[in-house]
């Protein structure tokens, strides 16, 4: 039976709920201490777009294993306003929440596999992969 | 990679053995050297602070837990910075991207310039164009017809760059369009306008300059769109005299008639054509006066027309410490026999 963890996000405190629980399950599956602060990283800032754009949504976290390999899956969504160009927020240098360097490419970046789904006013689902090397 | 990864560890390890040992600047340098070889291989700040401590665990068998612990901090906050570098070079590379595309553009660019050289007995011809970024908005054309008449133009779209110079093309495509019997400067601007009036958005517009010279008659005729007035050298009396003739700016409104200048060419006379990048130049932070281009070519009225025009643009170059505000164009038509 593989791990699977549901962290509502609500509130700032989700997103550490969301963080702590991401790393636990990290180090399980064995992530070194780089890949960890990376996933933890990613996870953070999926929670905190949620907890900002959409108020409130959902992080899965859970282990995947696929051609042999070991790996984490984190699954973030929200029921929120959903997102109107996703094209110009996968480009580097456009970050909504004015941080450098996160926002959503830096998530694709922190991490293996990136997909995306947002339709408007129905809301944004978010499924991003770390394998185990 | 796992190699890379081994040899980089015994590296650093025996870099930072040997600093721990003799605290010496050498030890320093080599950290230095490394950092470069570091990022050559994409090793991000995280990576380097997790290296650290793994080789500083390894070396201090008795680490505290706190020295430890503190790493976790360090290493999240890394991570961060670890994004903005990567965000950084990808940024850098598709910059590159752009500016080899923007190479290519501007190679095209030039390519829509005349290139020919000009073979009259009774003509002495010149013409300078640099653009102050990698596009002009500024354009020229001589050419010369089937009876040996030499046409000649300088216009300058209202802006820089790639918008620019995309209305430049405009003006190559639409003189090319013209046939001989429409040489005329007042019938060219014209035509040009109806062109230009159509196809440009209303917050742009193009100036021009456009003349003709008669070497049978030794006559020069011109008009002008707004354009930048030029000079009028007579060499007998060794005088410089404004040249202009009225007209509106080109695409501003459909039907405009341009006045048309009539002037006769003795040996030695000669006009010039110009756009404001030229009279906008400054030295020491100060527009230049019409008076010092003049000045700047009367030094050289020795010389061959060519000469002329590129050691003015020489000369104010370098005043400008190579940094050009405006695309600039100079142009220099002498009777010469």
């Amino acid at each position: 039976m593989q791990v699977q963890t549901h962290v509502d996000i609500n509130s700032e405190w989700g997103i550490v709920a969301a963080r702590q629980a991401g790393r636990k399950l990290a180090r399980e599956i064995g992530f070194g201490s780089v890949d960890q602060a990376r996933i933890t990283t990613a996870i953070s800032e999926l929670a905190r777009n949620i907890y900002l754009y959409a108020n409130q949504g959902q992080i899965k976290i859970e282990e995947v294993t696929g051609s042999g390999k070991r790996g984490m899956k984190i699954i973030a969504s929200d029921e929120g306003p959903g997102i109107k160009d996703l094209r110009r927020v996968m480009e580097d240098g456009f970050t909504t929440s004015g941080g450098l360097g996160a926002g959503l490419p830096g998530v694709k970046r922190l991490m293996d596999e990136f997909g995306i789904e947002s339709e408007q006013d129905e809301g944004t689902v978010i499924t991003t992969i770390k394998w185990l090397r | 990679m796992e190699d890379m990864k081994v040899s980089m560890y015994q590296l650093y390890k025996d870099m930072l053995t040997s600093y721990l040992e003799d605290k010496s600047e050498h030890a320093l340098y080599h950290a230095q050297q490394f950092s470069k070889q570091m990022m050559e291989q994409d090793m991000s700040p995280e990576e380097t602070v997790s290296l650290h401590v793994s080789v500083f665990e390894d070396l201090s068998q008795d680490m505290p837990e706190e020295v430890k612990d503190s790493f976790d901090l360090l290493l999240e906050v890394m991570i961060g910075y670890g994004l903005a570098y990567r965000e950084h070079q990808s940024l850098r590379d598709r910059q590159q991207e752009l500016e080899s595309e923007l190479n290519v553009a501007a190679q095209m660019q030039r390519t829509l310039l005349p290139d020919k050289k000009i073979d009259l007995e009774e003509v002495d011809f010149g013409v300078v164009s640099v653009p102050a970024g990698k596009m002009s908005g500024d354009y020229y054309h001589y050419d010369l017809d089937d009876h040996g008449n030499l046409a000649v133009a300088v216009a300058d779209v209202i802006g820089k760059g790639v918008p620019a110079a995309m209305s430049m093309s405009m003006i190559k495509y639409a003189m090319d369009t013209l046939t001989d019997k429409q040489m005329q400067p007042s019938a060219v601007l014209e035509s040009l306008n109806r062109v230009v009036e159509r196809n440009i958005d209303e917050d742009m517009f193009i100036t021009m300059m456009y003349g003709v010279y008669y070497p049978e008659e030794h006559s020069f005729s011109l008009s002008s769109a707004g354009h930048e007035p030029g000079f009028i050298y007579n060499a007998q009396e060794d005088t410089f005299l404004s040249l202009e003739a009225k007209g509106l700016v080109l695409g501003v409104s459909p039907k405009v008639r341009y006045q048309e200048k009539k002037l006769s060419l003795a040996p030695g006379d000669f006009v010039v054509f110009l756009s404001d990048g030229v009279t906008e130049s400054r030295i020491d932070g100060e527009f230049i006066e019409r008076d010092q281009i003049v000045d700047m070519i009367r030094e050289r009225l020795h010389l061959p027309a060519q000469e002329i025009v590129d050691e003015v643009y020489y000369q104010l170059e370098k005043a400008q410490e190579f940094q050009l505000r405006d695309d600039f164009t100079l142009m220099i038509v002498r009777r010469k026999v």
